[in-house]
């Protein structure tokens, strides 16, 4: 909004540095053994740790108005909802009904 | 009429409201692109839960030198693109074309890598098709990582080069002396548009070059 301060070049470089240090500590972590199903979490909780930064810092929105958040926060919310609803399906299915447990053998038919 | 009025449409009552409005039509748009590649992102999710270890196979055939060369690259390019709008904010010309001109070549230098890396997958048979070889026991499951690799990465390349193209037409506006510190809407909006294509990069390198370096 035109209403927006003008964000400093200081605070750019800050979130620009953030973002390469997180870019290097997601790299290092994924070499090292952390045990099973850590390095989802680890990958995804830093990758989501530098959207925010980009999206409040580089894309102003943490300057922005109620309006704007919601736009935005609408996109992630229903990205949530399709990831969300299709995982659920995806990994109770072998519980409710445990002849198509496994992996679909017919996926990639030759 | 003032020099911002100049700037305004007609059926805008004031240049802030035109402004604002400009500004919400760029996130409903951002918003259907998260929608866009979301979809993606959700398939991979699916794929990867039922072949982990293909998956992870797969993706160790990576170049994650390469990958993170280039997400460091495209995140000084957000920089860059961060900088050319608060010249533009500021009314400073010449670092605005600068900035724009040197998100352009990170731009290019981007995809300059991720044409390497695709060239080298052709010569590793690791593009899908009749010419794929992989481990034979995990070759079907690795050939669906790939056709993700390829969908994902070219999808966002695309989107690349029309951020560079976006960002071509700016520089030749902004050369005619067409922004101010009170009208630089089309550098903000693109730097948006710049931005969220830094973000799904953010997403795609762990979970693409990533997720099986442990194993």
């Amino acid at each position: 909004m035109s209403s927006q301060p003008v964000v400093s070049v200081r605070t750019y470089a800050l979130v620009f540095a953030s973002l390469l240090f997180l870019t290097a500590l997601t790299t290092t972590v994924a070499f090292v053994d952390l045990g099973k199903g850590m390095h989802e979490m680890a990958a995804l909780t830093i990758a989501v740790c530098k959207a925010v930064l980009v999206i409040l810092y580089f894309m102003h929105v943490r300057y922005s108005d109620r309006l704007t958040w919601v736009f935005v926060g609408a996109g992630f919310f229903w990205l949530l909802i399709l990831i969300g609803g299709t995982m659920d399906d995806v990994l109770t299915r072998p519980q409710l009904s445990p002849s198509t447990a496994s992996v679909p053998a017919q996926a990639y038919p030759r | 009429m003032s020099k911002v009025e100049a700037f305004r449409q007609h059926h805008f009552e004031d240049v802030e409201q035109q402004h604002e409005a400009s500004w919400l039509g760029m996130w409903v748009f951002l918003a259907t692109e998260v929608m866009f590649f979301g979809g993606m992102f959700a398939c991979y999710f699916v794929y990867r839960h039922w072949y982990l270890q293909a998956f992870a196979s797969a993706s160790n055939h990576l170049d994650v030198l390469l990958g993170g060369i280039n997400t460091a690259v495209l995140i000084c390019s957000s920089f860059t693109m961060a900088l050319a709008v608060h010249s533009a904010e500021t009314a400073r010309r010449k670092p605005l074309i600068a900035f724009l001109l040197l998100t352009i070549v990170l731009g290019l230098l981007f995809l300059g890598i991720k044409f390497y890396e695709y060239h080298t997958k052709f010569e590793e048979h690791l593009v899908p098709g009749s010419s794929f070889r992989f481990e034979a026991s995990l070759a079907r499951p690795a050939e669906i990582f790939f056709s993700f690799y390829f969908a994902m990465t070219g999808m966002h390349a695309v989107h690349m080069i029309i951020g560079i193209g976006l960002l071509t037409a700016l520089i030749f506006k902004a050369r005619r002396g067409r922004f101010s510190a009170a009208y630089h809407t089309p550098v903000e909006l693109t730097g948006l548009y710049w931005h969220f294509v830094d973000i799904v990069w953010i997403f795609l390198f762990p979970l693409l070059y990533l997720v099986g370096r442990h194993l």
